[in-house]
């Protein structure tokens, strides 16, 4: 059977086919389908975990148990899961266990582009890497099997162009995983110093085996051509190769940890100029350099951003492709919280109050664009909640009675609970506001505690924010509709007066998945509309100017009223008149 | 209508507009008809109101996923602004195929900055044919707004050389059940624009 398939959707098939049983992630652009096309086979116990951490445990656990397992995430889900992985390549696994690294060359979704094949090194685990759907499904089964026959957790890194590029992929049959007998075995599970340093025995024991294993290993692929350029490469930056250089000769490198270093040598002797493409850090090239093999690699190639076809063309062919006869600067097109956004009338006040936010990723972070222009900080998920005790202790008295951290509901779980239990033990000063939109929205609306749902689609007790902060021992816990701006600068100037943490939760459905929570949509009374500009600087995409008039576009308005609250002028008027309930059912 | 052994499509628009789906039913047809296809596109802001890309390339075989600047044979845009900031990926003797409506990106709905002015001059210096079609009232006729990007695709689909009833089964398998009968009304009128 032949299918056009993201490559995320072929790591799915690949672990049905492997007959893994046990699957977790938690999501994260350009990862997050692996999980949700993994959960459409029924064979597979597959959920959101609450973090990768968590995610990696989980499935570890079910290898441990003697099943084969997968756990997916995006690269800096790696760092959340990192303790767990150094030691569990100590361990080893029983069942075959993988993880999904999805690396994000280009930051397309991401707040930087690390490059995951150092975890490969650091943990010395070995890491397969496709370069296109097929390879993705098939490098999905062959790493359970590498990881059953050298006990060692297996890494599959993917690239934003694998995870998300479709192409045809033959799909096959399911075939049970081999049978791993759960036996209690404390030498090699429980990992205290007197186990553990024999377990990095046997960790410096595979090594040497995987080298050989590197060295015979069907997706390392030589091609010779012609031998006057011979390039050697491995991911999407192959695909970008064979583009460019149609005649070259090829060393194609599905492992990228342990290197087949034999099998590099002879390929180096055989050519007459050797390229060494790698997108981001010249992880390959200073294992080669090391080995003293001669090339061109980083030298002219970026390590910034991703690759493409053109870019080789550029460095290596000096062939330029002309920039357009469209010389004007054209307006960017960036992205923008929606209209409707239940985040939006938050970020309005935080701006009022003249409130130091530290912020925190989702959605919200969109705020920091203009014309909202409100966060201070972003660096990492759920750093929202340290960053901001660090602050209040030491900005001067104008700033430090306005610290706040915001961020989303699926993040508060992911890492802020911590954060906040921290606030109350050191009875740091400041405001945090959960904005609970009810969902997991910016990586496409998937399902978290506070949803009351799993990814399976079972239905479970709602997490319970407010409980969760007064069980910490926050003694101001609040939960306002952010939808009504004057409650909201209420509760946050409340919260902000208050001496010790505190929390507010502003609690509003995302907009996208509850379409009709509104009561009907508004438009501009031109007769009274003074072009104040006010409500343009909510930053809604719905509202905009043209030629001096105010206009609201009614394919985007879903009713929120926020710009109706905020008009001085009473400008903003339902588009319908509001005489019965019924008529504004929309 | 263009070489038919192989094709590079770039499709263009605003996050929301049905993009993802229209190259979706595109590369389905390009595998149905036998060729090798890739499609390459980045999730993740769609949905939320920015400039969206996908590539879909066919051929006997196909290596990279993405579309390099002055190669593709036809760009399908659904939006004006947007078909002006993707021109440049189109070759000199391609055809651009672009709805001939504005959606307003934010820092020109705050003020900050300008719509550009004379659009449809700039695009037909730069390729060879270029499509305007008002896919907006095709799709309103058809039944509703949301048809846009199927209207769009029954233009588009007469420079491929496949036939209409791969269109039409990959569009019935893809879109809601509910929604079969107008998505088909608008691929038609789309296909039968002038
Ligand atoms: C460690 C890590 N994992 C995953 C992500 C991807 N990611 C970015 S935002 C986000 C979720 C945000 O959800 P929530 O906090 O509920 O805010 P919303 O988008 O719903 O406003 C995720 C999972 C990330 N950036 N870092």
């Amino acid at each position: 059977m032949r299918k056009l398939y993201s490559g995320n959707e072929a790591v799915a098939r690949g672990a049905f086919e492997a007959g893994v049983e046990i699957a977790a992630a938690y999501p994260g652009t350009p990862s997050t389908e692996i999980m949700e096309n993994i959960a459409h086979y029924k064979e597979i116990y597959a959920e959101w975990s609450v973090n990768e951490k968590v995610a990696f445990e989980v499935a570890f656990g079910g290898a441990v148990g003697g099943k084969r397992a997968l756990a997916a995430m995006k690269h800096v889900g790696v760092n959340v899961a990192a303790d767990a992985l150094m030691t569990a390549a100590y361990t080893g696994i029983n069942a075959g266990f993988v993880l999904v690294s999805a690396d994000d060359p280009g930051m397309f979704s991401s707040q930087n582009e690390q490059d995951n094949r150092f975890f490969a090194k650091m943990a010395q685990i070995p890491m397969l890497e496709p370069s296109n759907s097929q390879e993705a499904k098939d490098f999905t089964i062959l790493a359970f099997e590498i990881s059953e026959k050298y006990d060692t957790p297996v890494l599959l890194r993917m690239t934003t162009r694998v995870c998300h590029g479709k192409s045809i992929v033959e799909c096959r049959d399911r075939i049970p995983g081999p049978a791993c007998r759960y036996q209690k075995n404390p030498q090699k599970y429980v990992m205290i110093p007197a186990n553990a340093r024999k377990r990095h025995v046997v960790v410096e024991e595979r090594r040497k085996r995987l080298s050989e294993f590197a060295e015979n290993f069907s997706g390392n692929i030589t091609e010779y051509n012609d031998t006057s350029i011979g390039i050697i490469t491995s991911g999407v930056s192959y695909q970008y190769a064979r583009e460019v250089f149609p005649g070259s000769s090829f060393l194609k490198l599905g492992v990228s940890y342990p290197l087949p270093m034999n099998k590099i040598k002879t390929f180096a002797e055989k050519v007459k100029k050797l390229y060494v493409f790698e997108e981001l850090e010249p992880f390959l090239e200073e294992r080669l350099s090391a080995a003293g093999i001669n090339l061109t690699g980083k030298n002219v190639l970026p390590v910034l951003g991703e690759f493409s076809p053109e870019l080789l063309r550029e460095k290596l062919q000096g062939q330029v492709t002309e920039n357009s006869e469209c010389d004007v600067k054209l307006p960017a097109r960036p992205p923008v919280m929606c209209a409707g956004c239940p985040h939006r009338a938050v970020f309005h006040v935080l701006r009022k109050l003249r409130a130091v936010v530290s912020g925190d990723i989702g959605c919200y972070t969109l705020s920091t664009l203009p014309p909202l222009n409100t966060m201070d900080t972003v660096l990492c998920m759920g750093a929202s909640m340290g960053i901001a005790q660090g602050l209040v202790r030491v900005l001067d008295e104008r700033n430090r009675d306005r610290v706040v951290s915001v961020l989303g509901d699926s993040t508060f779980i992911h890492s802020g609970i911590p954060g906040l239990v921290n606030a109350v033990y050191n009875r740091a000063n400041i405001t945090v506001i959960i904005l609970d939109n009810r969902i997991t929205a910016m990586t496409g609306h998937q399902d978290n505690p506070g949803t009351g749902r799993t990814l399976k689609g079972e239905k479970v007790p709602d997490f319970d924010f407010a409980g969760m902060a007064r069980a910490a021992g926050v003694e101001f816990v609040q939960t306002v509709d952010p939808v009504d701006i004057n409650e909201t600068e209420n509760i946050i100037s409340q919260a902000l007066k208050h001496q010790g943490p505190s929390v507010v939760i502003a609690k509003r459905p995302c907009v996208l998945v509850d379409r009709n929570q509104f009561p009907g949509q508004m438009k501009i009374d031109w007769d009274t509309c003074k072009v104040c500009k006010i409500c343009l600087r909510i930053g809604c995409p719905a509202i905009s100017i043209n030629d001096s008039k105010i206009t609201i576009d009614q394919t985007m308005c879903f009713g929120c009223g926020l710009c109706q609250q905020i008009c001085p002028h009473g400008s903003i008027i339902p588009l319908k008149s509001m005489k019965t309930g019924s008529e504004n059912d929309k | 209508m263009i070489n038919k052994e192989k094709a590079d499509i770039l499709i263009v628009g605003v996050g929301g507009q049905g993009i993802l789906l229209a190259s979706e039913i595109i590369s389905s047809v390009c595998l149905e008809a036998g060729y090798d296809v890739k499609q390459s596109e980045v999730h993740g802001m769609a949905q939320r109101g920015g400039s969206v890309s996908s590539h879909v390339r066919y051929g006997d075989v196909v290596y990279s996923p993405t579309i390099e600047r002055g190669r593709a044979d036809i760009l399908l845009s659904f939006e004006l602004l947007e078909a002006l900031r993707w021109i440049e990926f189109l070759k000199p003797e391609g055809t651009a195929i672009v709805n001939n409506m504005k959606i307003t990106p934010m820092p020109v709905a705050d003020g900050s900055e300008r719509y550009p002015d004379n659009i449809r001059q700039k695009l037909e210096k730069r390729c060879k044919e270029l499509v305007l079609v008002d896919g907006n009232s095709i799709a309103v006729k058809a039944g509703h707004i949301k048809t846009v990007n199927i209207a769009l695709l029954g233009v588009f689909s007469k420079y491929l050389p496949f036939d209409t009833n791969m269109w039409k089964k990959s569009i019935v398998e893809r879109v809601p059940v509910k929604t079969k009968e107008i998505n088909l009304i608008a691929f038609d009128s789309g296909r039968n624009a002038n």
